[in-house]
């Protein structure tokens, strides 16, 4: 009882958050047993149909090839890309003039705080047809392309790598700005180069920042709706339809809401054995707890 | 292997040890020499240029009447695009909107998250452990993966094209990482200038309004812009649970108005586009002068 009195406070929170974010995963875990439309009778009187719509994406082509192009997308644009480059970017900027890093991460960090509807605008613009790209390639005597019909993944991914480069940039900044500078030293005087001090003392050191960046950059990239939506829409056709993307096709270009929320169920799954990895990556490090 | 410390730098082979000098003297050294040097110095080039770019169009395009995809210095710089799109329609009310969603938005999380922070910052119990794992795990959850059941549940509670609906919802997907941040940044208030207000016989409201809030301005001000930057920019949200044009902010009326409509004025969507870029780079830029670069990382480091 004392406990309860004391805790009251967190109520607001925990009634927000089971209301809001909890009522909906019970919705979509329901949902995607029903046959719930977004128009018609099924719209507000749907009927239970059971594990049909989990069937129907067994037998739906279009279900394997969004998971593919979302798993394509998130391993090139963020665990690759985004990753290596803001780690290689964290360093250089650390070594490098003062004045012509604060250029370089101005730049990096403009495409990152821009609204995500604006990021998703200067690269439709960038990747179109008399877009900034082509202009370049025909300025070195390349013939361009329809970057946005005709390589609608190669767009997107590009535009995301460049949309969240920032996001691991700064928090691998933040981690090699605390290392612990003896160690570093140390390695020089026993005769360590660059790149044996980057591997052998700034990697083992920055380890943990490196798993819970390499977990929140799948987990966003992943979950990228709008730079996707803006660019390409998912076309052509289905060309670069990732799961977030194949969701909302399904739901309310097709009316089919009970499927959408089969979707919704699988992408919160694969969400949550990430968050759940995540959790316990952390679990460790002082800060969870207060104990 | 002292030599490397004794020898003057820049008389050492460049190309193997200017990796070390940063380590070894860098605030009296600024300048680099070497291959090493100029590679690196190419590659932050190459960088800036490939990230510039894209943005450099939204400038130009803003600034030019006669606008295109093309990214080209305007020939005649004019302010027209700018003074087509000073309607109400078009640009104050969506901007309202964005403001009044968001500001909102940023005062509930606040409130929820320091009260809900307090306990689980200053008091043990076995209860801590799991709601934090819990509101960490939260943090992962992919919000935009919900949105269909969000959807479809806020038809059944008609809750649809509410602007109250809406700004609860973005509260609540935002509570999960303002509560973690919110209590590691309270973490580090001690507890001692508590007591002293407690043996003054103020409540906990008392004194954590009194004393904790005022002494964790920083913390909160980085809470509130992440928040802040978050929901003003957030298209998904409110392009799927806000229909009127009048309640829809300006990430989706800046879609619709642009986006759909068959002839692009592009001129007037950089324009636009930078209007509403300005506030969240204002406040990044605030945010980032007063409380750190990495405070709004994404509270990866709390």
């Amino acid at each position: 009882m004392h406990t309860a009195k004391r805790y009251w406070t967190v109520l607001p929170a925990i009634v927000l958050m089971a209301v809001f974010m909890l009522g909906p995963i019970i919705w979509a875990f329901y949902g995607s047993l029903t046959n719930v439309s977004l128009s018609g009778p099924t719209a507000t009187a749907p009927a239970f149909v059971g594990m049909k719509n989990y069937s129907h994406l067994f037998t739906d082509p279009s279900f394997p090839r969004s998971v593919w192009l979302t798993v394509i997308f998130v391993v090139v644009s963020a665990i690759i890309a985004q990753n290596f480059l803001g780690l290689a970017l964290a360093v250089l900027l650390q070594r490098a003039n003062k004045i012509a890093g604060k250029f370089v991460s101005t730049a990096v960090v403009a495409a990152w705080v821009m609204p995500e509807m604006v990021a998703g605008f200067a690269c439709y613009a960038f990747f179109s047809k008399e877009g900034t790209l082509n202009q370049i390639l025909s300025f070195f005597g390349v013939h361009g392309s329809e970057w946005l019909y005709l390589f609608p993944m190669f767009a997107v991914i590009l535009a995301n790598i460049w949309r969240g480069t920032a996001f691991s940039m700064m928090n691998y900044q933040a981690a090699i700005g605390e290392v612990d500078r003896s160690l570093t030293e140390a390695a020089v005087v026993d005769g360590a180069n660059a790149w044996q001090v980057f591997i052998h003392i700034t990697v083992p050191v920055i380890k943990q920042t490196i798993v819970t960046n390499l977990m929140l950059i799948t987990l966003q990239t992943m979950s990228a709706f709008t730079l996707i939506f803006v660019m390409t829409s998912g076309g052509p056709g289905d060309k670069s339809t990732t799961l977030p993307v194949f969701a909302y096709k399904v739901a309310f270009k097709f009316g089919d809401i009970g499927y959408g929320c089969a979707i919704a169920v699988v992408m919160l799954f694969i969400g949550a054995i990430f968050g759940i990895v995540y959790v316990n990556a952390l679990k460790d490090e002082k800060g969870v707890t207060n104990e | 292997m002292s030599e490397a410390i004794r020898q003057p730098v820049a008389s050492r082979r460049p190309a193997r040890t200017v990796g070390h000098r940063g380590r070894l003297n860098t605030p009296t050294s600024p300048t680099r020499h070497g291959l090493s040097a100029w590679l690196s110095y190419i590659a932050m080039g190459v960088v800036f240029v490939a990230f510039i770019l894209p943005l450099l169009w939204l400038f130009f395009a803003a600034f030019d009447g006669e606008a295109t995809f093309q990214t080209k210095i305007p020939r005649h710089w004019t302010l027209k695009n700018f003074a087509a799109i000073m309607t109400k329609d078009q640009t104050f009310l969506p901007l309202w909107n964005s403001f009044l969603i968001s500001a909102v938005v940023t005062v509930i999380v606040l409130a929820c998250a320091v009260l809900c922070a307090y306990p689980l910052s200053r008091y043990r119990s076995k209860f801590n452990k799991p709601f934090l794992y819990t509101i960490l795990f939260g943090t992962c959850l992919p919000i935009t993966c919900l949105m269909v059941p969000v959807y479809s549940l806020f038809v059944m509670l008609h809750l649809l094209d509410s602007m109250t609906g809406t700004i609860f919802f973005l509260a609540a997907s935002s509570l999960p990482m303002a509560i973690w941040m919110t209590k590691n940044f309270m973490d580090s208030v001690p507890v001692e200038l508590e007591e002293a207000a407690w043996v003054d016989g103020a409540s906990m409201l008392k004194s954590l309004r009194l004393v904790v809030v005022p002494l964790m301005k920083p913390g909160l001000a980085a809470v509130s812009i992440f928040i802040l930057m978050g929901t003003w920019g957030n298209f998904f949200v409110p392009y799927m649970l806000l229909l009127s044009p009048n309640k829809q902010p300006a990430s989706v009326t800046i879609y619709s108005f642009f986006g759909q409509h068959g002839m692009i004025i592009y001129g007037q969507l950089a324009a636009f586009s930078l209007i509403y870029s300005l506030p969240v780079v204002i406040m990044y830029v605030i945010a980032n002068r007063f409380l750190g670069t990495y405070s709004l990382a994404g509270g990866v480091k709390g």
